[in-house]
């Protein structure tokens, strides 16, 4: 019989997925009212570092892989 | 009577001990040695120690302060952790001795109060490193460890030079502030550049880390770029061009540690990026960014040892370290899993491990000096650390599709050298008085303020909300079975090159370009 491990079951992914959201949501509430001492304009805009790291991560996903693959990517043999 | 010598000296005599014992007495002397420096290095006091003349300078073997101090018990933690980790190796008393005298000359290196003793440590530590890449055996890794010598000897001389200048100047031989003034300045911070991967001058360590043996690595990890950002944090503090060289370095390889199929590559890629803080750090030169700085190597020693250990773990359980070959291993190493999400939690900076309490005094310091440009830099390669070393490295080895491997857990030994650093990155995450007490200058800084832990959390989990959307979306790109050209293409291909126009004018035999099959590979 195969054995079944906590991730094999697609409603704890869901679970731990839907947990994740909440939580996200928790901080973006809890950021429209935390005061705030910016040392930088932008610093100060609601959820600034939220966006930020999801618009950083995104671009380093797509860079990554469609402008540095693209120029020095090569089989593993290469320097063989 | 452990204070009548140098830290350094205990681990590198010490060390020649090793191949005479056997047994349980030899695992017991491994562990004591480390032990040993790291009393040693507790207990004598500042100030100028060992001094010994040599033709008309006084070379010193002890200037102990509490920056050397604090390298000092980086150097021997990491010591006794990676020798737990090696403890089952009985038959490779070679790599116990290379690894013992690596450390003990980073120990030197740190403690050294003149340019010439440092010098001599620093190729200690280089020629230690290299058997540790060669002990791996296999032809990639005499490659990889002959390239590794040849950069770091070109940097050595490129030191040396800039040393004899400095000297004729100066007529001393002081390891203090240098700062950037002319030549002999210039010549010792590509010196200390080589060691430290400044970009174009970093090839080496993604090219010759991932060769070297399963625990050789945690040591190289931890040694060579640690004791270059100590020359820096000792020699240009406040650099200014250190700033930028240290910005380009958080941010170059967050893009090459994306597409890296070898996990082992993408941590080596990951060393670049935070040693790049480091350097933004010891540029800005203002207290809280130098105790950031030095804080931050403190804890990156932690966390890349057990992010390494843990892929040397699945390394030595599968054989494979490329995430194109494994996924799934959470179900039969769930210890292993549970220590390499610690390190990745730490690296990423998570509020409550160590990563955080000094990465954020690195930010604070550039935004205190109103540097915005350099604070959105820094902050995009805190969201590409959660991408690299944050999500890929445990997703990858431990989760993503299931790969079939049925394995177990690693030897006790990797379990417990894995759960002291885990420990030591929660530890620091929760008291980082404890860390902030031993650094060089007084703190005045609150790292747990409801705002600092409000907004790396913003920043964390959003990037982890793009990670989840665009693996849900199908648009996340997969891993692929291929090699990226670096800067090492250069010496590679034009090494191949210029054999090859060798053979042409004294017409060799075509063995030397494609390498004779029993090549002689050091054992």
């Amino acid at each position: 019989m195969k054995e079944e491990h906590v991730f094999d079951k697609p409603q704890n992914v869901k679970r731990l997925l839907m947990g994740f959201y909440l939580f996200l949501l928790l901080l973006i509430v809890v950021d429209l009212f935390f005061p705030k001492h910016p040392f930088f304009p932008w610093e100060g805009y609601p959820s600034f570092y939220g966006a930020y790291g999801f618009v950083a991560y995104v671009s380093i996903v797509f860079g990554s892989n469609y402008i540095l693959r693209k120029l020095f990517q090569r089989k593993e043999d290469y320097y063989d | 009577m452990i204070n009548s010598l140098p830290a350094a000296a205990i681990l590198i005599i010490g060390a020649f001990l090793i191949p005479f014992l056997k047994g349980r007495l030899k695992s017991a002397y491994l562990l004591l040695l480390p032990v040993m420096a790291l009393i040693n290095v507790v207990s004598i006091p500042d100030g100028i120690h060992w001094t010994v003349g040599f033709l008309n300078y006084d070379l010193i073997f002890g200037r102990v302060d509490r920056l050397s101090r604090l390298f000092g018990y980086m150097f021997t933690i990491v010591s006794f952790i990676g020798t737990l980790y090696a403890l089952h190796l009985k038959k490779e008393d070679g790599q116990h001795v290379a690894a013992f005298v690596a450390a003990g000359s980073a120990l030197g290196a740190a403690f050294a109060g003149d340019l010439l003793s440092f010098f001599v440590f620093l190729e200690m530590t280089t020629i230690a490193s290299t058997y540790l890449i060669w002990a791996r055996r296999t032809e990639a890794s005499y490659g990889a460890g002959l390239r590794y010598l040849l950069v770091h000897l070109f940097g050595g001389l490129c030191l040396l030079v800039g040393i004899v200048i400095q000297v004729q100047h100066t007529g001393s031989l002081e390891f203090g502030v240098i700062g950037l003034n002319g030549l002999a300045s210039y010549l010792i911070l590509i010196g200390f550049g080589i060691n430290c991967a400044f970009p174009a001058l970093h090839a080496w360590l993604p090219d010759a880390y991932p060769e070297a043996t399963i625990t050789g690595t945690v040591f190289l990890s931890a040694f060579t770029t640690k004791v270059a950002v100590y020359s820096l944090a000792r020699s240009f503090p406040g650099t200014e061009l250190l700033i930028w060289i240290g910005a380009a370095m958080t941010v170059f390889p967050i893009f090459y540690a994306a597409i890296e199929n070898d996990l082992r590559r993408v941590l080596s890629y990951s060393i670049i990026n935070q040693v790049g803080f480091m350097v933004v750090g010891i540029g800005i030169g203002t207290p809280l960014s130098l105790n950031g700085a030095v804080a931050h190597a403190f804890n990156n020693i932690l966390f890349k040892a057990l992010l390494f250990m843990s892929m040397g773990a699945v390394m030595h359980q599968t054989g494979k370290s490329k995430a194109t070959d494994l996924g799934g291993l959470y179900k039969t190493m769930p210890l292993t899993t549970l220590f390499c999400i610690i390190g990745a939690v730490s690296i990423s900076g998570f509020p409550l491990f160590n990563g955080f309490v000094s990465k954020s005094m690195i930010l604070g310091a550039s935004a205190q000096d109103g540097m915005g440009i350099l604070w959105l830099v820094l902050l995009f390669a805190s969201a590409g650390v959660l991408h690299h070393a944050g999500i890929k490295i445990p997703y990858h080895a431990f989760f993503s599709h299931d790969s079939g491997i049925r394995t177990k857990e690693p030897p006790l030994n990797m379990l417990l050298a894995m759960g002291i650093a885990a420990f030591l990155c929660i530890f620091i995450g929760i008291f980082p008085g404890a860390l902030y007490s031993i650094l060089p200058h007084p703190v005045d800084y609150q790292v747990y303020t409801g705002a600092h832990v409000l907004n790396q959390l913003q920043l964390l989990s959003f990037a982890g909300l793009a990670f989840c959307l665009l693996i849900l979306s199908g648009l996340h790109p997969v891993e692929m079975r291929v090699i990226l050209l670096d800067i090492d293409w250069f010496y590679r291909k034009g090494g191949m090159v210029f054999l090859r126009l060798a053979n042409r004018v004294i017409g060799t035999d075509r063995e030397v370009i494609h390498g004779s099959e029993d090549r002689n590979v050091p054992s």
